[in-house]
Parts: C-alpha cells; structure tokens; sequence
C-alpha cells in the first residue's frame, strides 16, 4: 500500500485538486507550448509544424521539471508542506518522484493534444517514436531533478516563481526547440549548445526527418543527455537538502 | 512512559555562529501536554524540528517512544507527526482533501483515509466545512484543520509549534478546549511564546532560553525551585505600603492600583494575618507562570 498511497498523495495535492477545484488551471497547460507552436507555424507558413509539436513537446516536458521546483517550493514555503511530510514515513524519493508524476498529470492536457497533432503531422518509424519519447522522458527527468534541487534550497517564493520561469525561458523557449539548430548562424550556434535542450531537440528533429546529423553529433548529444541527467541525479542526491 | 529524551543535544547552524541549542538534556514521561515555553529565537523550534526528524543535531542524542531522532528516524516517523511553525491548510484544497492526502502520505488506503479523515473534522467540528475552500475558512478553523489533519494520523507523539499565534483570544480558547480533549489520548509536545497558554494546557512545563533549557517541571514543581513562591498583593494605601516596607524584605511593585510583593510561604501567610488584623483586603497566591519565567531567564536574579 505504502508507496501507491504516497504517490497518489502527491498526484492529489499537486495536480487534480487543483484542477478539480480551479478548472481554469487546465487552459494554462496547454495555452504555453501550442502559443509558441501556432507562431512556428504561421511565420514558416506551415513548413515547419513538426518541428514545432516536437518543439513543443520538449518545452512540455522541460517546463513541467521548472513547475516542479515552483511548486515544491511554494508548498515548502508557504505551507509547511514539506516539513509535515519529512516527518512521515514518506521518504524524499518517493516524495520527488510523486509531485513529478504529478506535474506529468498536469501537463496531460497539452501533451494530449500535442500527441494527436503528433500524428497528424509527424510522420516517423517506430524506433524513431521510442528514441523521441527516450529523449523526451531524458530531459523530463533532467528537469525535475534541477527543481527538486532548487527547490529545497529556495526559500522565498518570489524568488523561486521568477527563476523558474527565467530558467524555462533560457532552456525551453531561446534554445533552437521550435526550429532547427542550422537556422542559427556560426558562431551563435556554440552559445546554442550551452543549453541540454538543444542536443534533446536535434536529436527528435533527426528522429523525424527534418534534420540530418551525422553519427559522431548523434552520439554526442545523447552522451551530453544522458550524462547530465546521471550527474544532476547525483547532485541532487548528495546536496539537495530533505532533512536539514 | 518516558516520551521524550534529550541528552547534551545542540545544534549550530554555521560553523563559528551562536549556538541555537546548547547541550539541552531533559526527559519528559507521558503527561498529556508538554509546553515549551521561551522568547523568540530562544531555540523552541529547533529542538521540534530535530525531534521531529527534519533537523539533525550538531552533537548529542535525543529519543521518543525509546527511538533515537537520528538512528531510528524510519521508524519513529511512523509515531510522530508535526504542525510546523506557521503552517496553514492549502488554499486550493478543502479540509476533507487536505486531512485525505495527508492520511495517503502517511500509507493509509484511500478508502481508510477518506472515512476517517471525515471522523477527524467532526471531531473539530469541521464536518459542515469539508467541501469549503480553506481559504474561506476563519484563521481559528484553519488551526484546528492543521490539528485534526495530524491527529487523524493517530500518531501517539504530537508536536505543535506556536499553533496559536495569531489567533484572537476567543478562537485561542475555543483551541485550548481541543487539546484539553485529545491530549487524553496523545502526547502533546507544544512550544508556545503565550505563557498562560503553558499554564493553561501543559501538566509539565520546560523553560528555554538562549538554547539552553533552564527548567523543566510540573508548574508547582517549578515554583518550588524558587526562593519566593508566593505573591501578596493588596491596594495602594499608606496603611499596605508601611506594612510592607516594615515586613518584607524584596522589592515592592506598583501594578496599577496595586501593590504586590513576592515572598516565602511563611511570609505569605504572617502578612495576610497582618492585613487581615487591620481590616485591609489582601490577596495571596503561588506566583505565576510569568514570575517564573522571568525567574528563570534572568538566571535568579531580577524581579525575584
């Protein structure tokens, strides 16, 4: 029972009642990353609307790691949330990976319709879909493991609510998410390839056809992933403060 | 049954700063409600917060129910339960969400938890506001939403820290009745800055003060510690303040139109004689939480 009961705890308070009891909370979700897809797509006069659900798909899964860490800090904060919790028999794993699941639960209304636009517009193999969805659950994980570290180290919600949107805007939303890296001239592209999201975006572009990398900058970006989510879990582990 | 145990336990929170507890040893037995008592940054939430398992000591040990707060905190975490300092319900939530999910935290099936969380708000008289928003409920409700939410946990070792502050003096009181109520059943371990709340609700008082605990008793066991237990007062009168003067050796106070004295008990009892020979209303009663407070935190000296 344990664990299916801490995880649906987390699921309740941070994604359904909210929406349950302010249903305007569902537009939200969806509005941010088919905004910026609706622009993509009018401005390249469709050319480039599978890129742009990728695009947004990306920015979906990255923003619901920087929801995380507004909101864990907000109920820490504001509600004592985290005290009641550290206190137990919840542990901090459980207590991370419920509210994340949560933030996927939040973010299902846009994911939804970014999937059925997916398959309308995006044509792509199998194993192209699974090495999307890996590069998609890679950079969500990447992201909730930099919330939860901040967040424990937040301590004034202001402060949290603005560096979580200033961190969305500089990985989600500046990054070549929503078009292709070659639209950005040298040497800008280098300052493109600061941001994780970068490497996660032109990896699904090359999974859908409509950029072409070649194999050593395949490899690389999924080193870059893979061992940045690898390093930032280990960051997380040893400095993120549960109990102080 | 010992409940708490504290042995040396301090904690510092930056290398070279002050300490916040300074080798604090107690025990406390089960006793319905323990107040802790002290000012402002005197340390009270820190030593909550350790026994709680969020905080963890600098050095020394501490157990509850026999568990040590650092080496058994697994375990212990399924005992206690805590309503942090400043603590209130979330806004977008009703009070039978909030009591339902902090049940699921705490392991309990969704079915387990949802009826007995409805149990709880009765037992707080919230079972008419289960479905409102707690943010339209009053401040007095929001606190005892926060205490049926632990109790439903049916944890044996409460702690509530300073869950009065702000409330109005009725919504205080109407408070007070709960915990009278269910520290039949619990241990309460309350910190509180109100001193007459202690007086009021807690059978075994501590007194904690710059980090350090100077005392920790049952209110007359306290009182016996000091050297005047007694307090005399009387109307200000020439009469009363010539008596005084010539009988009582401490210092006499002016509390409005009043005057008052503290003294031993003999003392006590040879002055209200003296008074009440001369026909002049007098009062004599054991000192207050306040008189020994101020005792203790003046390290003897001062007003006693």
């Amino acid at each position: 029972m344990t664990r299916q009961s801490q995880l649906l705890a987390a699921v309740l308070v941070n994604a359904v009642y909210e929406k349950q009891n302010y249903p305007i909370v569902l537009l939200n979700t969806v509005i941010s990353p088919l905004s910026f897809l609706l622009l993509i797509v009018f401005v390249s006069n469709g050319a480039l609307i599978g890129v742009g659900i990728m695009g947004g798909f990306i920015m979906s899964m990255f923003s619901a790691g920087m929801a995380l860490q507004a909101d864990l800090a907000h109920l820490k904060n504001d509600f004592k949330l985290q005290d009641m919790i550290v206190s137990s028999p919840t542990s901090q794993s459980i207590y991370m990976f419920g509210m994340a699941l949560a933030e996927i639960i939040y973010a299902l209304p846009a994911l939804v319709t970014l999937t059925i636009l997916g398959f309308l517009f995006i044509q792509m193999t199998l194993l192209a879909a699974l090495g999307f969805i890996i590069v998609l659950v890679l950079i969500f994980l990447m992201s909730i493991v930099i919330g939860f570290l901040f967040s424990t180290f937040s301590s004034d919600i202001v402060q949290s609510f603005s560096f979580s949107r200033l961190l969305s805007t500089l990985f989600s939303t500046i990054p070549p998410i929503y078009y292709p890296i070659t639209y950005i001239p040298f040497p800008y592209r280098y300052i493109a390839y600061l941001s994780p999201t970068t490497y996660a975006a032109q990896l699904s572009q090359n999974f859908g056809g409509y950029l072409e990398l070649p194999v050593p900058m395949i490899i690389f970006s999924w080193v870059v992933l893979i061992g940045l989510t690898l390093f930032l879990f280990v960051l997380s582990a040893k400095r993120s403060k549960w109990r102080e | 049954m010992t409940r708490v145990v504290c042995e040396n336990l301090s904690k510092t929170y930056k290398e070279g700063a002050e300490k916040a507890l300074d080798a604090v040893s107690f025990s406390v037995s089960d006793c319905g409600i323990f107040g802790l008592i002290g000012r402002n940054g005197a340390g009270k939430t820190t030593l909550v917060r350790i026994l709680a398992t969020e905080l963890l000591p600098s050095s020394g040990s501490a157990w509850i129910n026999g568990l040590d707060v650092v080496q058994d905190a697994k375990a212990l975490r399924q005992e206690i339960a805590i309503v942090p300092q400043e603590a209130r319900p979330i806004p977008w939530m009703t009070p039978r969400q909030t009591v339902l999910s902090y049940l699921l935290w705490r392991d309990l099936g969704y079915r387990v938890a949802k009826a007995r969380a409805d149990d709880y708000l009765a037992l707080v008289g919230l079972e008419g506001k289960a479905n409102t928003l707690n943010r339209l409920l009053s401040g007095g409700m929001k606190r005892k939403l926060m205490v049926a939410t632990v109790l439903a946990s049916e944890a044996n070792v409460i702690f509530l820290d300073e869950p009065t502050t702000g409330l109005d003096p009725l919504s205080r009181r109407e408070f007070w009745k709960l915990l009278k109520e269910i520290c039949q059943d619990h241990f309460i371990f309350l910190t509180t800055h109100y001193l007459e709340e202690a007086e009021e609700l807690a059978s075994v008082i501590g007194i904690l003060d710059q980090g350090r605990m100077k005392g920790v008793d049952s209110l007359d066991g306290l009182r016996r510690v000091l050297k005047y237990p007694y307090s005399i007062r009387c109307d200000t009168s020439v009469i009363a303040e010539r008596i005084l003067q010539e009988r009582v050796s401490g210092e006499i106070l002016h509390r409005g139109s009043q005057l008052r004295v503290l003294t031993t008990e003999d003392e006590a009892l040879a002055l209200a004689q003296v008074f009440h020979d001369r026909h002049q209303k007098v009062w004599m009663e054991p000192v207050s939480l306040e008189d020994i407070f101020l005792h203790f935190v003046h390290d003897g000296e001062g007003l006693l």
